[in-house]
């Protein structure tokens, strides 16, 4: 999986249907384009904007409602906007039983968002995975490609606090 | 062709056929919740499995094409409890609510779980969140109560050419429906009702009127009219178990009455006038464009379709100027009978109530349009499906089959058999050709029965041309020019048209375009189940009403002489325009 590139700034509706133009231009011609096309779009927007998914299914003449139904099909594709930080709690039956349900709450609690959302601030999203292939070291959490082990419920916050910092120092 | 055996009967099939198909030719109806006639087999729902000899489980019998010496089974032990475990399971997850049910009476699910014995739950499984969608005047949609046979997709991408339907998420998540679960008002649905049409539950309904009309009805202080479109007289009946394609006019009159509405009129008599007001917009476009030169839109659209208006609207704002500025007849009825009729009884218009019966569930959509109301007021205030007004004829314990036939009221009653085709795919434009033919040469469409047969029929896209010889001196010309014409019925051949005026944008001077197929004997708001046998019947009896009436030409109509000469003056004069005709915006 590509890690999506964060904007600095949000693209303008004008700039993400010239992007979509070019990059629907470019793999049109394939067959079964649309899979890659939304693939080629979340890499470059980080998710999918709505502005971008409405311009490909025009350009490939198949209705939005479509569109819609492919991009929900896949937990792969995300609608809303990925924050600068994922957040990937893995719920494999190793850290489950090791306490991953505890972290992903104390994430949630602390974080004050729910899975599959992003922070107002957009510096953290939050998402569940299956087995990051660790469980000696369960349970984990990965943080962009940070990986932490064992983790407490009640560390979470410090965790959290680590990344918080370096953002008020990059400022 | 194929031979093999069912329940033990050898039969002979064309190749490719499906055990189902094959099965119906001797009589052996399988249950299926998710077919649709003439499209891709989808095999969701799996209660048409069957017990093929040597394969190792249960086949989709509409999926499955017959071989060679095969050998089905259609009523085993295994095949019956495969079925009753399939709809079990069906039942587990469906929010029936079966006693409130729009589909109490005609619910496909329920009526496969009677007949294959299912007589309790077997399982009290978690059920999907059921979502409601209000945000359409047509339709409604009740997520709980949908079992994901697909039906509707079918309808809304391949026959409508719309896609404002598609299964989103996936597993038990899944929800049919617009764009990320959204609602119908936020995707491009035309309203057509060809997924409330052939959905087996209550899933997709129309938005109801009826308390809206029995309200009206019951206020004394209304004056409450109704109107019926051609296609409900060839349909109503099936309401109340008449075979399909039976004419049931004269009895529809008398039950419209006994319900309490104090006129009972005819949108026939606005279509006569749609003919008038249309078939002269046609000649002047086409006297603008051939003698003066100017820059006219050509080919000119039909308007009469709510749903085809919707599509252009959505979908080729580019040629909305090429629609024919007249409103639907619909709308053309209810703008006359608040100014002309009000006038002619001397009734304040604010307290007249105009009701449609429509075989359509866009109509609800057109009625509520902000411009329709040209003349003050609302033109059509209420709008009922066939099928409501079915229900409210049962619900008054009428015994409809043991009705007198009546008669239409004067003046709004009166109608031509080109009117009555206007139910048909082809009808309009027939209807048209017949009053423009006669008034540029004078003399009548030199046709057998007057039909113009090749735009008639269920063919998906037609086309006919018709040259122009002995015209009159004010329409010379005319002469010899070919007059091209296409027809397409069901929007996915409105494509189709559009495909080809892009190769050749003068290929037509004129297009009639409905958006069900069949045209509106095929409607989204007819009674269940419409398929092309049915769609047949309901075409031969509109062809047998229009033959068996004394006149049968628009401009023949006396009462449509009397409108113009008491009050509209002239066709595409400044009344008409004003309260006939409108117009279009892109979406």
């Amino acid at each position: 999986m590509v890690d999506a590139q964060i904007p600095t700034r949000e693209p303008t509706d004008e700039e993400i249907t010239k992007q979509t133009e070019i990059i629907v231009g470019e793999l049109i011609g394939r067959k079964g384009a649309l899979i890659p096309i939304l693939q080629t779009l979340q890499e470059l927007f980080g998710y999918l904007p709505e502005t971008a998914l409405k311009r490909t299914g025009e350009l490939m003449k198949i209705s939005y409602s479509e569109v819609a139904g492919v991009v929900s099909f896949y937990k792969y594709f995300s609608i809303v906007p990925r924050g600068k930080y994922l957040i990937r709690v893995c719920l494999g039956t190793s850290c489950y039983v090791r306490g991953g349900k505890e972290v992903l709450e104390s994430l949630k609690n602390n974080l004050g968002i729910d899975i599959d959302e992003t922070t107002e601030d957009r510096l953290f999203s939050l998402k569940v995975g299956r087995c990051f292939g660790a469980c000696g070291l369960a349970p984990v959490i990965m943080i962009n490609d940070d990986i932490y082990r064992r983790v407490k419920p009640s560390k979470v916050g410090e965790i959290l606090q680590s990344y918080r910092v370096q953002e008020d120092t990059d400022d | 062709m194929t031979d093999l055996t069912i329940n033990g009967i050898e039969i002979s099939v064309e190749d490719g056929t499906t055990i189902l198909d094959a099965a119906s030719k001797i009589g052996v109806t399988i249950p299926t919740l998710c077919h649709l006639q003439g499209h891709e087999p989808l095999g969701a729902c799996r209660i048409c499995v069957v017990e093929v000899e040597g394969a190792r489980s249960l086949m989709p019998s509409c999926a499955t094409p017959v071989t060679r010496g095969m050998v089905v089974k259609t009523n085993t032990r295994k095949v019956r409890e495969a079925r009753k475990l399939i709809v079990d399971l069906l039942l587990s997850e469906h929010e029936g609510n079966c006693q409130f049910c729009d589909r109490s009476n005609d619910c496909e699910l329920e009526k496969i779980a009677s007949s294959i014995g299912i007589s309790k739950p077997l399982y009290a499984g978690e059920k999907p969140e059921a979502r409601f969608d209000y945000t359409t005047k047509a339709l409604i949609r009740d997520t709980g109560k949908c079992i994901k046979c697909r039906r509707c997709i079918t309808a809304c991408n391949e026959i409508q050419a719309v896609g404002a339907l598609f299964p989103q998420n996936r597993g038990f998540e899944t929800v049919i429906g617009p764009a990320f679960t959204s609602d119908l008002a936020d995707v491009q649905c035309v309203q057509c009702g060809q997924c409330a049409a052939v959905c087996p539950v209550g899933a997709i309904i129309e938005r109801s009127n009826i308390d809206d009309v029995w309200e009206a009805i019951d206020n004394p202080g209304k004056h409450v009219v109704v109107q019926t479109a051609p296609a409900i007289r060839a349909a109503l009946g099936e309401c109340f178990d008449y075979e399909p394609g039976t004419l049931v006019t004269g009895k529809m009159i008398t039950a419209l009455r006994s319900l309490g509405f104090d006129a009972v009129f005819d949108t026939n008599f606005a279509a006569d006038l749609t003919i008038i007001e249309e078939g002269n917009e046609l000649l002047t476009r086409l006297k603008k464009k051939l003698v003066n030169g100017e820059d006219i839109a050509l080919p000119m659209f039909t308007s009469c379709s709510p749903g085809w208006i919707n599509y252009a609207e959505y979908f080729h704002p580019d040629y909305l100027n090429n629609i024919s500025s007249c409103k639907s007849p619909q709308q053309m009825f209810g703008a006359v009978a608040k100014t002309y009729y009000a006038q002619k009884q001397g009734i304040d218009p604010a307290d007249i109530v105009v009701v449609s019966v429509m075989p359509c569930t866009a109509k609800k959509y057109e009625a509520a349009r902000d411009e329709m109301a040209d003349s003050g007021f609302t033109d059509v205030d209420y709008v009922l499906t066939t099928r409501e007004l079915g229900k409210m004829i049962k619900s008054t314990g009428i015994d409809f089959r043991s009705l007198p036939d009546g008669v239409m009221d004067n003046p709004l009653g009166v109608s031509s058999g080109a009117a009555d085709i206007f139910a048909n795919t082809g009808g309009v434009m027939e209807a048209a050709i017949r009053t423009v033919y006669e008034l540029v040469t004078g003399r009548e469409l030199p046709f057998e029965n007057l039909h113009l047969t090749p735009v008639a029929g269920l063919k998906g896209f037609k086309e006919a041309s018709l040259t122009i010889e002995g015209t009159v001196p004010a329409w010379s010309f005319l002469e010899g020019v070919e007059v091209k014409v296409a027809v397409a019925h069901g929007l996915s051949n409105a494509a189709e048209v559009f495909r080809r005026l892009e190769e050749d944008p003068g290929r037509y001077h004129f297009v009639e375009v409905m958006s069900c197929p069949g045209g509106c004997i095929g409607g989204g708001g007819q009674p269940r189940f419409t398929d092309d046998s049915v769609r047949l019947k309901r075409i031969n009896a509109i062809y047998a009403e229009d033959e068996g009436k004394p006149i049968r030409k628009s401009h023949m109509n006396p009462m449509i002489t009397q409108i113009y000469e008491e009050f509209l003056i002239e066709p595409l004069g400044e009344k008409s325009h004003h309260l006939l005709h409108t117009h279009y915006a892109k979406k």
